[in-house]
């Protein structure tokens, strides 16, 4: 088997077990406040710590780069007009434009 | 299935969904663009985004294939960009119906954008609304990825276009969407902090694993009090 083909069947069977696993354990059970206290505040950690560290990082250094300003003028943008589509485009436009300087 | 299918609920879902698998679209064209350049067939590309369906993940792998890593690397890499989807999918589990082959198959369907769409702000979820809007992502997720992957070569030099900013743009549309409260700001600072902190330091998705520990900020009692007062504003049990 080639690399694509492991990586496709390791990648496909982990995240299978990763989102069942939730699922079959908790089904249809009532939870303790404390739990869903902490659940409603997973989702803004996760996804400002995949926005930082795809804005901030190149493997594993930091800094900023034309992909930082360029995302964050598609945030701004959704900001303002709540558009998804703006904001991606605008994003890769932006980060093309400081390329190009 | 076909009850889901009709309910009002997935239909909302494919509604608020739309506009997020369009982009979502453009996400995969990028995607199916990597591939090709980290060596992956076409069929190889498509495939991918058919089976494995997680942007994340997928993008952390085909990067690895493609700066010269081998299959073990790219898969422990989106492995632990996956990660996130354990709490995830724990969140929403209580709010699946049916036995746990069912729930099972349920929970393939969690995405961070219809994750994140059908959560009703008091720790349950949607799960039809969750159905429907993962079910249009899956559509332009893989027609996505055949588009860049087949026709991606046309476009010449992928980064002049900046299509390596798509991504982090996307999720952080998702983040603005979450951030209502002084809170919820609070730990998405926090969180992206303990990210950053961690990039240099740690193997790829570790960052981000550890920054959801930034969450458990919702066990305070000042948190635990305002859920308990929702909750009870809204009647619901849960």
């Amino acid at each position: 088997m080639n690399t694509a083909a492991v990586t496709i069947a390791g990648c496909c069977a982990i995240t299978a077990a990763i989102k069942a696993a939730g699922p079959v354990a908790l089904g249809g059970r009532e939870l303790p406040t404390w739990f869903t206290s902490v659940v409603i505040l997973l989702s803004p950690a996760l996804l400002a710590a995949l926005v930082a560290t795809q804005a901030f990082a190149e493997g594993d250094s930091l800094g900023l780069d034309a992909d930082t300003a360029g995302v964050a003028a598609g945030g701004l943008v959704y900001w303002r007009t709540q558009s998804i589509i703006a904001c991606v485009i605008l994003a890769a436009a932006v980060t093309a434009g400081v390329r190009a300087l | 299935m076909l009850a889901v299918i009709r309910s009002e609920g997935f239909r909302r879902g494919v509604r608020q969904g739309a506009p997020f698998a369009v982009a979502g679209f453009i996400l995969a064209a990028s995607f199916g663009i990597l591939a090709d350049e980290a060596g992956f067939s076409e069929l190889a590309a498509i495939l991918m985004s058919a089976i494995v369906f997680a942007g994340s993940a997928q993008f952390a792998s085909v990067s690895i294939i493609a700066a010269g890593g081998g299959a073990g690397a790219a898969v422990a890499a989106a492995s632990l960009m996956n990660s996130r989807f354990l709490p995830m999918s724990a969140a929403v589990g209580p709010s699946f119906s049916g036995g746990p082959l069912k729930r099972a198959a349920k929970g393939q369907a969690v995405v961070d954008a219809s994750w994140a769409m059908s959560s009703r702000g008091d720790g349950s979820f949607d799960e039809q609304l969750l159905l429907g809007a993962s079910t249009i992502a899956y559509v332009t997720w893989v027609t996505g990825t055949a588009v860049g992957a087949i026709w991606g070569d046309k476009l010449g030099d992928t980064d002049a276009l900046g299509l390596d900013a798509i991504f982090p743009a996307f999720f952080l549309g998702l983040l603005l969407n979450e951030l209502h409260s002084g809170r919820a700001r609070g730990v998405a600072a926090l969180g992206a902090v303990i990210a950053v902190a961690l990039v240099p330091i740690t193997p790829p998705g570790i960052p981000v694993l550890v920054a959801s520990l930034a969450s458990l900020m919702g066990l305070t009692r000042r948190a635990r009090a305002e859920l308990e007062l929702r909750q009870e504003a809204e009647g619901a049990p849960r």
